[in-house]
């Protein structure tokens, strides 16, 4: 007797505080950015003339286009959630596929934005970029920073998901236990959570 | 065995969320081409906010968690929009 319920007893595991754990991680990702976007604020109000200039050569449209990207995304790896809970592994793999094919055409989009600017020769450190005003050099050292910074984000959260994915077909994550699979789908959120305020401040604002 | 069953939210409802989502980015693309002037940036700003708010709500299942949790995502929003506001105090009466 004693011993079926030591076995029963060290299978517990305690979702609750798995996932606190995780939202205290994810608060100092927020304040990671948050730091950044506080800069972004201050430097705005200093030099509110170079930022406007600055903002108009970003591409609205790839960023609108990775914003839609994102926000499906975000909807896919929720909707994992509600198929491991239902008991439908396979539909919550195809899921957590979908969202990582997605997680690859925002970083494609990525690749030919940044590419572009690489071409034109707005890096930091060019000499192009060295002759701009110091509002706008200070405007696209805050755009590679964030986005950048963004973008390794969603590089690790594709990570994460791709080690979901694999539990989710070993069986290891499972209708009764899919705390991973919960907790990389907040890892998720939170990408595109930081990505709609990124696209507005950077993108659509001139 | 998880000692409660977790709230496990519909297809139909993580669909409808997404749609509203796309509406608000759309508005907020529109919403730009007006030119609000200084208010531009205040109108992006609200409407991200209120997206970030559903995403948290829906996607990140807040509205299902214990109280405890969800005061501390509160808590956490209350001390940044603080510490906002004390940077700027810094910069403008410095």
């Amino acid at each position: 007797m004693s011993t079926t319920e030591h076995s029963e007893h060290s299978e517990y595991i305690d979702s609750e505080t798995g996932k606190m754990g995780m939202w205290l991680f994810l608060f100092t990702e927020l304040f990671l950015f948050g730091g950044l976007f506080i800069v972004y604020a201050v430097m705005r109000s200093k030099y509110s003339a170079d930022f406007h200039h600055a903002a108009l050569e970003l591409n609205a449209f790839i960023g609108a286009t990775n914003t839609v990207v994102l926000l499906v995304s975000s909807m896919t790896v929720a909707m994992s959630l509600t198929a491991i809970q239902k008991n439908q592994p396979n539909i919550a793999i195809w899921l957590i596929f979908f969202t990582l094919i997605l997680a690859g055409v925002f970083m494609i989009n990525k690749y030919f934005e940044w590419g572009h600017k690489f071409e034109l020769h707005l890096y930091p450190g060019s000499d192009v970029m060295k002759s701009l005003p110091h509002g706008e050099i200070m405007f696209f050292g805050l755009y590679y920073m964030m986005t950048g910074l963004h973008a390794l984000h969603v590089i690790i959260g594709g990570v994460l998901l791709t080690i979901v994915m694999v539990r989710l077909k070993t069986g290891k994550i499972n209708q009764q236990h899919y705390l991973l699979l919960e907790n990389g789908a907040l890892y998720w959120h939170l990408v595109d959570l930081i990505w709609i305020f990124l696209f507005p401040l950077l993108y659509l604002i001139t | 065995m998880k000692n409660h069953e977790d709230h496990i939210t519909s297809y139909s409802l993580n669909l409808s969320v997404l749609l509203i989502l796309l509406i608000l980015t759309t508005i907020s693309v529109l919403a730009v081409k007006f030119h609000f002037g200084a208010f531009t940036v205040a109108v992006a700003l609200i409407i991200a906010s209120v997206k970030a708010g559903i995403v948290l709500t829906y996607f990140m299942h807040l509205k299902f968690e214990n109280l405890l949790l969800r005061l501390m995502v509160v808590g956490v929003f209350l001390l940044f929009a603080i510490v906002v506001v004390i940077t700027f105090i810094d910069y403008y009466f410095r």
